[in-house]
Protein backbone atom coordinates (compact mmCIF):
# COMPACT_ATOMS: atom_id res chain seq x y z
CA UNK A 1 0.00 0.00 0.00
CA UNK A 2 0.99 3.41 -0.71
CA UNK A 3 2.63 4.96 2.52
CA UNK A 4 3.68 8.37 0.42
CA UNK A 5 0.14 8.96 -0.98
CA UNK A 6 -1.09 8.50 2.41
CA UNK A 7 0.91 10.71 3.86
CA UNK A 8 -0.16 13.55 0.86
CA UNK A 9 -3.37 12.66 1.91
CA UNK A 10 -2.52 14.04 5.19
CA UNK A 11 -0.65 16.95 4.18
CA UNK A 12 -3.58 18.35 2.01
CA UNK A 13 -5.37 19.03 5.13
CA UNK A 14 -2.59 21.52 6.66
CA UNK A 15 0.76 21.68 7.28
CA UNK A 16 2.00 18.54 10.09
CA UNK A 17 4.90 17.38 12.07
CA UNK A 18 6.84 14.18 10.80
CA UNK A 19 5.50 12.33 14.52
CA UNK A 20 1.82 13.93 13.97
CA UNK A 21 1.93 12.19 10.69
CA UNK A 22 3.07 8.90 12.00
CA UNK A 23 0.09 8.99 15.03
CA UNK A 24 -2.87 10.38 12.14
CA UNK A 25 -1.77 7.56 9.48
CA UNK A 26 -2.52 4.86 12.33
CA UNK A 27 -5.35 6.41 13.98
CA UNK A 28 -7.04 6.62 9.86
CA UNK A 29 -6.10 3.37 9.42
CA UNK A 30 -7.58 1.77 12.47
CA UNK A 31 -4.23 1.26 14.00
CA UNK A 32 -4.07 -2.19 11.46
CA UNK A 33 -1.29 -1.04 9.68
CA UNK A 34 1.48 0.00 12.12
CA UNK A 35 3.85 2.43 11.03
CA UNK A 36 7.33 3.31 12.04
CA UNK A 37 9.13 6.42 12.45
CA UNK A 38 11.80 5.90 10.10
CA UNK A 39 9.65 4.87 7.21
CA UNK A 40 7.75 8.39 7.82
CA UNK A 41 10.75 10.13 7.10
CA UNK A 42 12.41 8.54 4.95
CA UNK A 43 9.05 9.11 2.81
CA UNK A 44 8.65 12.66 3.49
CA UNK A 45 12.34 13.07 2.08
CA UNK A 46 11.59 11.18 -1.25
CA UNK A 47 8.73 13.17 -1.77
CA UNK A 48 10.55 16.72 -0.96
CA UNK A 49 13.28 14.88 -3.46
CA UNK A 50 10.21 15.06 -5.90
CA UNK A 51 8.69 18.09 -5.38
CA UNK A 52 5.24 17.00 -4.00
CA UNK A 53 6.20 18.43 -0.47
CA UNK A 54 8.09 21.18 1.24
CA UNK A 55 9.94 21.57 4.84
CA UNK A 56 10.09 24.70 6.99
CA UNK A 57 13.67 24.99 6.62
CA UNK A 58 17.01 23.21 5.67
CA UNK A 59 17.64 21.70 9.50
CA UNK A 60 17.53 17.31 9.88
CA UNK A 61 14.34 16.02 9.56
CA UNK A 62 13.17 15.62 13.51
CA UNK A 63 9.92 16.34 15.30
CA UNK A 64 9.96 19.84 14.92
CA UNK A 65 10.26 19.93 11.40
CA UNK A 66 6.56 20.75 9.71
CA UNK A 67 5.86 19.57 6.30
CA UNK A 68 3.25 21.05 3.69
CA UNK A 69 1.91 19.74 0.46
CA UNK A 70 2.75 21.81 -2.68
CA UNK A 71 0.35 21.84 -5.66
CA UNK A 72 2.37 19.16 -7.73
CA UNK A 73 1.81 17.06 -4.72
CA UNK A 74 -1.70 17.84 -5.13
CA UNK A 75 -1.82 17.15 -8.52
CA UNK A 76 -0.59 13.92 -7.62
CA UNK A 77 -2.74 12.83 -5.59
CA UNK A 78 -5.75 13.77 -7.15
CA UNK A 79 -4.43 11.45 -9.54
CA UNK A 80 -3.29 8.66 -7.69
CA UNK A 81 -6.81 8.44 -6.21
CA UNK A 82 -8.65 7.76 -9.69
CA UNK A 83 -5.63 4.97 -10.59
CA UNK A 84 -7.14 1.96 -10.04
CA UNK A 85 -4.22 -0.26 -8.61
CA UNK A 86 -3.24 -2.80 -11.13
CA UNK A 87 -5.49 -6.24 -10.68
CA UNK A 88 -5.24 -7.09 -14.33
CA UNK A 89 -3.14 -9.68 -14.03
CA UNK A 90 -3.72 -13.00 -11.53
CA UNK A 91 -1.49 -12.67 -9.06
CA UNK A 92 1.07 -15.59 -8.29
CA UNK A 93 -0.80 -16.39 -4.98
CA UNK A 94 0.66 -19.23 -2.83
CA UNK A 95 -2.64 -20.34 -1.74
CA UNK A 96 -3.62 -21.11 -5.27
CA UNK A 97 0.05 -22.82 -6.00
CA UNK A 98 -0.07 -25.30 -2.84
CA UNK A 99 -3.36 -26.67 -3.70
CA UNK A 100 -2.38 -27.08 -7.53
CA UNK A 101 0.62 -28.93 -5.43
CA UNK A 102 -1.77 -30.67 -3.41
CA UNK A 103 -4.07 -32.19 -6.61
CA UNK A 104 -0.97 -33.87 -7.99
CA UNK A 105 1.28 -34.58 -4.96
CA UNK A 106 0.64 -38.62 -4.01
CA UNK A 107 -0.48 -39.45 -0.81
CA UNK A 108 -2.03 -36.16 -0.02
CA UNK A 109 -5.63 -35.78 0.48
CA UNK A 110 -6.93 -32.36 -1.11
CA UNK A 111 -9.89 -31.76 0.44
CA UNK A 112 -7.80 -32.10 4.03
CA UNK A 113 -5.43 -29.26 2.93
CA UNK A 114 -8.30 -27.82 1.84
CA UNK A 115 -10.05 -27.78 5.05
CA UNK A 116 -6.93 -26.68 6.79
CA UNK A 117 -6.28 -23.36 5.02
CA UNK A 118 -10.12 -23.13 5.57
CA UNK A 119 -10.34 -23.30 9.21
CA UNK A 120 -7.75 -20.49 9.73
CA UNK A 121 -9.02 -18.31 7.18
CA UNK A 122 -12.65 -18.41 9.13
CA UNK A 123 -10.29 -18.12 12.89
CA UNK A 124 -8.89 -15.07 11.39
CA UNK A 125 -12.28 -13.76 9.63
CA UNK A 126 -13.83 -14.79 13.22
CA UNK A 127 -10.92 -12.49 14.86
CA UNK A 128 -11.69 -9.27 12.53
CA UNK A 129 -15.78 -9.56 13.35
CA UNK A 130 -14.93 -9.45 16.62
CA UNK A 131 -13.11 -6.55 16.67
CA UNK A 132 -15.69 -4.97 14.29
CA UNK A 133 -18.94 -5.74 16.67
CA UNK A 134 -16.21 -4.59 19.93
CA UNK A 135 -15.05 -1.50 18.40
CA UNK A 136 -16.49 -1.03 15.14
CA UNK A 137 -19.12 1.39 16.78
CA UNK A 138 -16.72 4.00 17.94
CA UNK A 139 -13.73 3.77 15.12
CA UNK A 140 -15.38 4.14 11.49
CA UNK A 141 -12.54 3.87 9.60
CA UNK A 142 -11.36 0.62 11.60
CA UNK A 143 -14.84 -0.76 10.39
CA UNK A 144 -13.92 -0.10 6.85
CA UNK A 145 -11.23 -1.71 7.17
CA UNK A 146 -11.81 -4.63 9.11
CA UNK A 147 -14.94 -4.77 5.92
CA UNK A 148 -12.19 -4.92 3.20
CA UNK A 149 -10.42 -7.52 5.53
CA UNK A 150 -13.05 -9.51 5.88
CA UNK A 151 -14.22 -9.58 1.78
CA UNK A 152 -10.52 -10.18 0.95
CA UNK A 153 -10.49 -13.01 3.36
CA UNK A 154 -14.26 -14.35 2.27
CA UNK A 155 -13.22 -14.50 -1.61
CA UNK A 156 -10.23 -17.01 -0.20
CA UNK A 157 -13.05 -19.39 1.25
CA UNK A 158 -15.34 -18.59 -1.35
CA UNK A 159 -12.38 -20.23 -4.12
CA UNK A 160 -11.71 -22.92 -1.48
CA UNK A 161 -15.30 -24.23 -1.52
CA UNK A 162 -15.24 -23.50 -4.98
CA UNK A 163 -12.19 -25.59 -5.82
CA UNK A 164 -13.31 -28.47 -3.08
CA UNK A 165 -16.74 -28.96 -5.14
CA UNK A 166 -14.44 -28.57 -8.38
CA UNK A 167 -12.29 -31.44 -7.63
CA UNK A 168 -14.45 -33.43 -6.11
CA UNK A 169 -16.81 -33.49 -8.98
CA UNK A 170 -13.46 -34.10 -11.25
CA UNK A 171 -12.92 -37.19 -9.03
CA UNK A 172 -16.46 -38.53 -10.48
CA UNK A 173 -16.36 -37.35 -14.14
CA UNK A 174 -12.81 -37.33 -15.20
CA UNK A 175 -12.33 -34.21 -18.22
CA UNK A 176 -13.27 -36.17 -21.91
CA UNK A 177 -9.86 -36.67 -23.78
CA UNK A 178 -9.01 -33.78 -26.48
CA UNK A 179 -9.94 -30.34 -24.33
CA UNK A 180 -6.28 -29.96 -23.80
CA UNK A 181 -5.78 -28.72 -27.35
CA UNK A 182 -7.83 -25.52 -26.35
CA UNK A 183 -5.14 -24.62 -23.50
CA UNK A 184 -2.61 -22.87 -25.12
CA UNK A 185 -4.21 -20.68 -26.54
CA UNK A 186 -6.45 -19.59 -22.98
CA UNK A 187 -2.68 -19.38 -21.69
CA UNK A 188 -0.88 -16.65 -23.95
CA UNK A 189 -3.83 -14.31 -23.22
CA UNK A 190 -3.56 -14.06 -19.76
CA UNK A 191 -0.09 -12.88 -18.23
CA UNK A 192 0.50 -13.47 -14.41
CA UNK A 193 1.68 -10.73 -12.02
CA UNK A 194 4.54 -11.64 -9.71
CA UNK B 1 -25.34 -26.03 34.20
CA UNK B 2 -26.66 -28.30 31.85
CA UNK B 3 -25.59 -27.75 27.62
CA UNK B 4 -28.13 -25.63 26.33
CA UNK B 5 -28.24 -28.30 22.96
CA UNK B 6 -25.98 -31.42 23.21
CA UNK B 7 -26.17 -34.09 19.78
CA UNK B 8 -24.35 -37.38 20.88
CA UNK B 9 -23.41 -39.67 18.12
CA UNK B 10 -26.25 -38.47 15.94
CA UNK B 11 -27.30 -40.45 12.85
CA UNK B 12 -29.96 -39.67 10.40
CA UNK B 13 -30.56 -41.90 7.29
CA UNK B 14 -33.16 -41.83 4.36
CA UNK B 15 -34.18 -44.63 2.89
CA UNK B 16 -34.71 -44.05 -0.77
CA UNK B 17 -36.03 -47.08 -2.43
CA UNK B 18 -33.33 -49.23 -2.57
CA UNK B 19 -30.70 -46.63 -1.95
CA UNK B 20 -29.66 -45.42 1.99
CA UNK B 21 -28.27 -41.77 1.84
CA UNK B 22 -26.62 -41.04 5.46
CA UNK B 23 -28.14 -37.49 5.96
CA UNK B 24 -25.89 -36.90 9.41
CA UNK B 25 -22.84 -39.18 10.19
CA UNK B 26 -22.18 -40.11 14.12
CA UNK B 27 -22.42 -35.87 14.37
CA UNK B 28 -21.47 -34.68 18.28
CA UNK B 29 -21.98 -31.27 19.01
CA UNK B 30 -22.48 -28.78 22.43
CA UNK B 31 -23.96 -25.57 22.80
CA UNK B 32 -23.37 -23.89 26.12
CA UNK B 33 -25.61 -20.84 27.11
CA UNK B 34 -24.72 -17.62 25.43
CA UNK B 35 -22.90 -19.18 23.11
CA UNK B 36 -23.32 -18.71 19.41
CA UNK B 37 -22.29 -22.29 16.80
CA UNK B 38 -21.86 -21.50 13.74
CA UNK B 39 -22.53 -24.32 11.33
CA UNK B 40 -21.02 -24.48 8.08
CA UNK B 41 -21.00 -26.48 4.76
CA UNK B 42 -22.23 -26.34 1.30
CA UNK B 43 -25.89 -27.47 -0.02
CA UNK B 44 -26.20 -31.07 0.79
CA UNK B 45 -23.89 -31.71 3.49
CA UNK B 46 -26.69 -32.40 6.06
CA UNK B 47 -26.31 -29.01 8.26
CA UNK B 48 -30.47 -28.54 7.54
CA UNK B 49 -30.64 -31.51 8.19
CA UNK B 50 -29.01 -31.08 11.84
CA UNK B 51 -30.87 -27.60 12.34
CA UNK B 52 -34.38 -30.13 11.96
CA UNK B 53 -33.19 -32.70 14.39
CA UNK B 54 -31.70 -30.47 16.85
CA UNK B 55 -35.26 -28.52 16.56
CA UNK B 56 -37.06 -31.88 17.39
CA UNK B 57 -38.88 -31.74 14.36
CA UNK B 58 -37.16 -34.91 13.26
CA UNK B 59 -35.92 -37.60 14.74
CA UNK B 60 -32.52 -39.46 14.22
CA UNK B 61 -32.21 -42.88 13.30
CA UNK B 62 -29.50 -43.57 15.84
CA UNK B 63 -28.15 -40.93 18.47
CA UNK B 64 -29.60 -38.84 21.43
CA UNK B 65 -30.85 -35.00 21.20
CA UNK B 66 -30.66 -33.56 24.72
CA UNK B 67 -32.00 -30.05 24.63
CA UNK B 68 -31.77 -28.54 28.25
CA UNK B 69 -29.82 -31.21 29.52
CA UNK B 70 -34.00 -33.39 28.48
CA UNK B 71 -32.96 -36.16 26.34
CA UNK B 72 -35.45 -35.80 23.40
CA UNK B 73 -35.89 -40.33 23.09
CA UNK B 74 -37.91 -40.70 26.22
CA UNK B 75 -40.16 -38.11 25.18
CA UNK B 76 -43.23 -38.46 24.20
CA UNK B 77 -44.72 -36.67 20.62
CA UNK B 78 -47.21 -34.21 22.89
CA UNK B 79 -43.94 -33.48 25.41
CA UNK B 80 -41.88 -32.93 22.28
CA UNK B 81 -44.56 -30.59 20.69
CA UNK B 82 -44.03 -29.09 24.34
CA UNK B 83 -40.72 -28.36 24.17
CA UNK B 84 -40.60 -27.09 20.51
CA UNK B 85 -43.17 -24.29 21.80
CA UNK B 86 -41.28 -23.21 24.75
CA UNK B 87 -37.98 -23.90 24.65
CA UNK B 88 -36.81 -23.79 20.74
CA UNK B 89 -37.16 -21.07 18.56
CA UNK B 90 -36.79 -20.52 15.12
CA UNK B 91 -35.15 -18.01 12.47
CA UNK B 92 -35.91 -18.88 8.57
CA UNK B 93 -34.41 -16.98 5.30
CA UNK B 94 -37.41 -16.26 4.44
CA UNK B 95 -38.78 -14.53 7.43
CA UNK B 96 -42.10 -16.71 7.78
CA UNK B 97 -44.20 -14.37 9.53
CA UNK B 98 -48.16 -14.76 8.70
CA UNK B 99 -49.32 -11.48 6.87
CA UNK B 100 -52.25 -11.26 8.64
CA UNK B 101 -50.83 -9.89 12.08
CA UNK B 102 -49.09 -7.74 13.07
CA UNK B 103 -45.44 -7.55 14.28
CA UNK B 104 -46.92 -7.71 18.16
CA UNK B 105 -49.52 -10.26 17.00
CA UNK B 106 -47.11 -12.73 15.04
CA UNK B 107 -43.97 -12.69 18.45
CA UNK B 108 -46.68 -14.06 20.79
CA UNK B 109 -48.35 -15.88 18.31
CA UNK B 110 -45.95 -19.19 20.21
CA UNK B 111 -47.43 -18.51 23.67
CA UNK B 112 -50.44 -18.15 22.39
CA UNK B 113 -50.27 -21.46 20.98
CA UNK B 114 -49.16 -22.64 23.77
CA UNK B 115 -51.78 -21.50 25.92
CA UNK B 116 -51.19 -18.54 27.46
CA UNK B 117 -53.74 -15.89 27.93
CA UNK B 118 -53.52 -13.09 25.00
CA UNK B 119 -52.94 -10.18 27.54
CA UNK B 120 -50.17 -11.78 28.48
CA UNK B 121 -48.83 -13.44 25.51
CA UNK B 122 -48.98 -9.66 24.11
CA UNK B 123 -46.98 -8.08 27.19
CA UNK B 124 -44.11 -10.60 26.33
CA UNK B 125 -44.72 -10.12 22.88
CA UNK B 126 -44.19 -6.13 23.42
CA UNK B 127 -40.89 -6.91 25.82
CA UNK B 128 -39.07 -9.12 23.23
CA UNK B 129 -39.57 -6.27 20.45
CA UNK B 130 -38.53 -3.48 22.74
CA UNK B 131 -35.50 -5.72 23.86
CA UNK B 132 -34.58 -5.24 20.06
CA UNK B 133 -35.36 -1.76 19.72
CA UNK B 134 -38.13 -2.51 17.77
CA UNK B 135 -41.23 -1.61 19.63
CA UNK B 136 -42.65 1.41 17.59
CA UNK B 137 -43.15 -0.78 14.55
CA UNK B 138 -45.23 -3.67 17.47
CA UNK B 139 -48.73 -2.50 15.60
CA UNK B 140 -47.06 -2.50 11.42
CA UNK B 141 -48.28 -5.87 9.23
CA UNK B 142 -45.24 -7.28 7.67
CA UNK B 143 -45.28 -5.91 4.20
CA UNK B 144 -45.15 -2.52 6.06
CA UNK B 145 -41.82 -3.50 7.26
CA UNK B 146 -38.50 -3.63 5.60
CA UNK B 147 -36.66 -6.90 5.10
CA UNK B 148 -34.25 -6.41 7.69
CA UNK B 149 -37.59 -5.55 10.46
CA UNK B 150 -39.20 -7.93 9.27
CA UNK B 151 -36.20 -10.57 10.17
CA UNK B 152 -35.53 -9.05 13.60
CA UNK B 153 -39.29 -9.27 14.13
CA UNK B 154 -38.56 -13.13 13.32
CA UNK B 155 -35.81 -13.02 16.15
CA UNK B 156 -38.01 -11.61 18.49
CA UNK B 157 -40.52 -14.20 17.65
CA UNK B 158 -37.81 -16.77 18.62
CA UNK B 159 -36.80 -15.70 21.44
CA UNK B 160 -40.29 -14.45 23.33
CA UNK B 161 -41.18 -15.76 26.78
CA UNK B 162 -38.02 -18.15 28.34
CA UNK B 163 -36.86 -19.64 24.96
CA UNK B 164 -32.85 -20.78 25.42
CA UNK B 165 -32.36 -22.17 22.55
CA UNK B 166 -32.16 -20.32 19.03
CA UNK B 167 -32.03 -22.34 15.56
CA UNK B 168 -31.50 -20.21 12.79
CA UNK B 169 -31.08 -21.63 8.98
CA UNK B 170 -28.94 -18.94 6.74
CA UNK B 171 -31.01 -15.98 8.84
CA UNK B 172 -29.26 -13.08 6.59
CA UNK B 173 -29.72 -14.68 3.25
CA UNK B 174 -32.38 -12.35 1.51
CA UNK B 175 -30.62 -9.08 3.33
CA UNK B 176 -27.80 -6.92 2.32
CA UNK B 177 -24.63 -6.96 4.18
CA UNK B 178 -26.13 -3.93 6.70
CA UNK B 179 -28.99 -5.43 7.73
CA UNK B 180 -27.11 -8.90 7.73
CA UNK B 181 -24.98 -7.58 10.13
CA UNK B 182 -27.75 -6.05 12.17
CA UNK B 183 -29.34 -9.59 12.33
CA UNK B 184 -25.62 -10.93 13.60
CA UNK B 185 -25.52 -8.90 16.11
CA UNK B 186 -29.13 -9.38 17.34
CA UNK B 187 -28.50 -13.01 17.74
CA UNK B 188 -25.16 -12.62 19.72
CA UNK B 189 -27.39 -9.71 21.91
CA UNK B 190 -29.46 -12.80 22.55
CA UNK B 191 -26.92 -14.82 23.25
CA UNK B 192 -25.32 -12.22 25.64
CA UNK B 193 -28.84 -12.94 27.66
CA UNK B 194 -28.09 -16.75 27.84
CA UNK B 195 -29.62 -18.03 25.03
CA UNK B 196 -27.88 -20.65 23.21
CA UNK B 197 -27.83 -20.20 19.24
CA UNK B 198 -27.13 -22.43 16.19
CA UNK B 199 -26.59 -20.73 12.96
CA UNK B 200 -26.60 -23.28 9.56
CA UNK B 201 -24.71 -20.93 6.80
CA UNK B 202 -22.50 -21.48 4.00
CA UNK B 203 -21.17 -18.03 4.25
CA UNK B 204 -18.03 -17.05 6.12
CA UNK B 205 -18.71 -14.06 7.16
CA UNK B 206 -21.88 -15.22 8.77
CA UNK B 207 -19.77 -18.11 10.40
CA UNK B 208 -17.30 -15.52 11.74
CA UNK B 209 -19.68 -14.21 14.18
CA UNK B 210 -19.64 -17.01 16.08
CA UNK B 211 -18.15 -18.43 19.06
CA UNK B 212 -17.01 -21.76 17.37
CA UNK B 213 -17.41 -22.79 13.69
CA UNK B 214 -18.29 -26.44 13.10
CA UNK B 215 -17.33 -27.37 9.40
CA UNK B 216 -20.09 -30.12 8.05
CA UNK B 217 -19.06 -32.02 4.96
CA UNK B 218 -20.97 -35.38 3.54
CA UNK B 219 -23.26 -35.64 7.00
CA UNK B 220 -20.23 -35.51 8.65
CA UNK B 221 -18.55 -33.24 11.59
CA UNK B 222 -14.93 -32.93 9.78
CA UNK B 223 -13.53 -29.86 11.85
CA UNK B 224 -13.88 -26.77 14.37
CA UNK B 225 -12.60 -23.73 15.09
CA UNK B 226 -10.17 -23.31 17.99
CA UNK B 227 -11.32 -21.48 20.78
CA UNK B 228 -11.04 -18.05 20.97
CA UNK B 229 -7.93 -16.16 21.31
CA UNK B 230 -8.04 -12.47 23.74
CA UNK B 231 -9.05 -9.49 22.18
CA UNK B 232 -5.69 -8.23 21.42
CA UNK B 233 -4.44 -11.47 19.18
CA UNK B 234 -5.00 -9.91 16.22
CA UNK B 235 -3.11 -6.50 16.05
CA UNK B 236 -0.46 -8.37 17.76
CA UNK B 237 -0.02 -10.94 14.85
CA UNK B 238 -0.40 -8.04 12.44
CA UNK B 239 2.59 -5.96 14.04
CA UNK B 240 5.17 -9.27 14.58
CA UNK B 241 4.60 -9.31 10.25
Amino acid sequence: MSIRHALLALLSEGPKYGLQLRAEFEARTGEVWPLNVGQVYTTLQRLERDGFVESDDDSEPGPQKGFRITGDGAEELASWLRTPPDLAAPPRDELVIKILVAVRLPGVDVHQVIQAHRRYLVELMQEWTRLKDEEGDVDLNLSLVVDAELYRLDSVVRWLDTADGRLKRAALEPPAVGQASVRPQIRRRTGVRR
Amino acid sequence: MSHVLELRAVCKTYVDGADEVHALREVDLIVEPGRMVAVMGPSGSGKSTLLTIAGALETPTTGEVLVGGLPLSGMSGEDRARLRRRAIGYVFQDFNLLPGLTAAENVALPLELDGISAAKARAAGLRALEELGLAERASRFPDQLSGGERQRVAIARAIVGDRRLLLADEPTGALDTVNGEAVMRLILSACKTGVGAVVVTHDAQLASWADRVVFIRDGRVVDRTAPRLGPDSLLSQEAAR
